[in-house]
């Protein structure tokens, strides 16, 4: 009898494992074929059947980062001879292409971009991670009237859809010429992630015992300096885990993006789709912006991967 | 009372005669981010508040009349705001069962010893941390009917997903159950864990059947776990405007977040959109409310 069930359990391990796996690769083949994409040569990006094995090339991301219009013919032998090495590396539909031999290579909108999405992710991540930590350290530690009801308000803040937001937001950005500057985002992002580092900082604040303070305090530091030479320190994991997430919500988001900025200011989530345009758009080139754009958020995920059930209920949940 | 806790607070610090005092460090610490929070989020709103009794139009210079609760009865009443109200209902309910299926029964699955479980689990956490505008950007060219790799795995021929009206809603909401049902498998994985195993053993000796042990043990135990991920998918989806937005125009994947940036944004009718964003607001608000005491509840735990 014992036997039977045992063996009956094993038979609905396998089952539950390769259900797994299935479900696994399923989620994982829209990540896998935008990436794919990204290596395509431009003739076997959108074949029926689909193409799954070809030569990677590296010309989408030539395309991307450089402005171009689109060149069928061949190249005469001299141009080709004197381009520049990675123009050499373009190719369309495995045909060699070249602009031209000469004239300046001139960026196209990406490099920028990408940029104003470093400068805006990184300044209110640093800025929302500061201030997070001091509130949440002052929430953890000292008592308070109406605790709860500050913190309810500080969660609720996160919680307010940004179209809601935005529309005030614009006319008062308007007003003293915010709008389209990275400033602008700044302060949109650092207030969004605001809360959400405040909850997530206390919940590791409050998991660094007070004795370790205390002690410190009886040793003649004061307050001060035994938050930052004995907190600080302690709450270095739970710091970079915020950050992080900071980060991450920074970097993907869109809508105040898309409502904000327009040129100079303007992150890559609203720039990449509207490259897609009218006609018939590169996907080739699409799948290359989207691939540099993920990539970072793909290496935290690894790095974050033992925090991110905390993070994502508000430090509710610990583990 | 507040000042009692105050100073027995400070005469207990031995630090209180050197350097800053406590309620002075607390102060220090708390009231600029409140005051942050206050400046780029409660401000706005009052301003915004004000803005929603007139005819403002922030695409002219003309001055704003002032027109009472006007624009709250006319929204109140108009026909396609509330279908766009029923088109999110609608999304909310199909992507947030989706998600609980797909995530819960995913959980299920990973509950048990499977080689390489903290690979696989992390991999299927990818897709809830990418951005969402460009993510419904690459399943444009998943979807796409002539060269999509979605119709061609499932044989669809030139479907249309998203060139449908009847269709484009719930390819938007696969999308959306792609990316979040790795939260609700995250969240119930914490639950199903804690789950003691001599529950388990105490039903197997009694010889309970699994759909017994199930109903009586596994879910009673893991259900505030999910419930905080349902609520918290159901308040994100009612807010949801990226993916509709980049992967769509139809008419009727109109989600009201979309109405809303149409209304302030496009057709420039501020005073209105203002009002709109009220009754959104509010509607926000009261699920943020029932989220929170869950929280509170399962941190009490």
């Amino acid at each position: 009898m014992a036997a039977v069930q045992t063996r009956s359990e094993r038979a609905l391990n396998r089952v539950a494992i390769a259900a797994v796996l299935i479900i696994t690769l399923l989620f994982l083949a829209p990540i896998y074929w935008i990436t794919s994409t990204a290596f395509k040569p431009r003739n076997l990006a959108t074949t029926i059947p689909p193409t799954v094995i070809f030569e990677p090339e590296i010309s989408p991301f030539v395309k991307l980062f450089t402005k171009r219009s689109q060149l069928r013919a061949a190249p005469e032998p001299d141009d080709y001879a004197a381009a520049p090495w990675w123009e050499r590396l373009v190719f369309d539909g495995g045909e060699k292409v070249v602009r031209s031999g000469r004239g300046d290579v001139q960026l196209s909108g990406y490099p920028n971009r990408f940029m104003n999405s470093l400068i805006v992710a990184i300044t209110s991540t640093v800025l929302a991670v500061s201030m997070g930590t001091f509130t949440a350290y002052g929430f953890s530690r000292f008592k308070m009237k109406g605790e709860a009801d500050l913190l309810f308000f500080i969660l609720s803040t996160r919680m307010l859809p940004p179209v809601v937001v935005a529309i005030p937001m614009f006319l008062m950005y308007r007003a003293v010429g915010l709008n389209d500057t990275h400033w602008g985002l700044i302060i949109l992002y650092t207030a969004f992630n605001l809360s959400f580092s405040v909850w997530l900082m206390k919940g590791f604040i409050d998991e660094i015992p007070k004795e370790y303070e205390e002690a410190a305090l009886v040793d003649g530091y004061t307050r001060l300096e035994a938050f930052f030479k004995i907190v600080l320190p302690e709450a270095a994991t739970g710091i970079a885990a915020t950050a992080v997430f900071c980060f991450i919500t920074a970097w993907n988001e869109y809508a105040f993006a898309l409502i904000m900025t327009n040129r100079r200011a303007q992150t890559a989530p609203p720039f990449i789709p509207s490259q897609v345009g009218s006609g018939l758009p590169d996907w080739t080139v699409i799948a290359a912006g989207t691939f540099l754009f993920l990539l970072p958020v793909a290496i935290f995920t690894f790095l974050l991967r033992n925090h991110l059930l905390r993070g994502m209920s508000f430090g509710a949940i610990r583990k | 009372m507040a000042t009692v806790v105050m100073t027995s607070l400070d005469s207990k610090s031995r630090a209180a005669s050197r350097g800053l005092s406590d309620i002075k460090i607390r102060n220090l610490f708390i009231i600029p981010t409140i005051l942050f929070l206050i400046v780029f989020n409660i401000f706005p709103l009052i301003y915004s508040l004000g803005y929603s009794f007139t005819d403002f139009r922030a695409s002219t210079n003309a001055p704003a009349t002032f027109v009472g609760l006007q624009n709250y009865r006319e929204l109140l009443n108009d026909p396609f705001i509330w279908a766009n109200f029923a088109i999110t209902a609608k999304y909310v309910i199909v992507s947030v069962t989706g998600q609980v299926v797909v995530g819960f029964g995913t959980a299920m699955l990973l509950n048990r010893e499977i080689p390489f479980k903290g690979l696989i689990t992390t991999l299927l956490l990818l897709p809830m941390m990418l951005s969402m505008a460009v993510v419904g950007l690459f399943w444009k060219l998943l979807y796409d009917p002539s060269f999509g790799i979605i119709n061609y795995a499932l044989g669809l021929g030139s479907f249309e997903w998203l060139a449908n009206p009847d269709m484009a809603l719930y390819a938007v909401a696969i999308t959306d159950i792609w990316m979040w049902s790795p939260f609700v498998m995250l969240l119930s994985l914490a639950g199903l864990s804690a789950v003691p195993r001599h529950l388990y053993e105490a039903a197997a000796i009694d010889r309970a059947g699994p759909f017994y042990t199930f109903f009586r043990i596994t879910l009673p135990l893991v259900a505030p776990i999910l419930m905080i991920a349902i609520i918290f998918r159901t308040m994100e989806a009612f807010k949801t405007f990226d993916l509709a937005y980049i992967l769509t125009s139809q008419p009727t994947t109109e989600v009201i977040s979309i109405r809303l940036y149409k209304m302030a944004f496009q057709e420039w009718q501020t005073g209105r959109s203002c009002a709109l964003a009220y009754i959104v607001l509010i509607m926000v608000l009261a699920i943020t409310n029932i989220y929170v005491k869950y929280l509170n509840r399962v941190k009490e735990r």
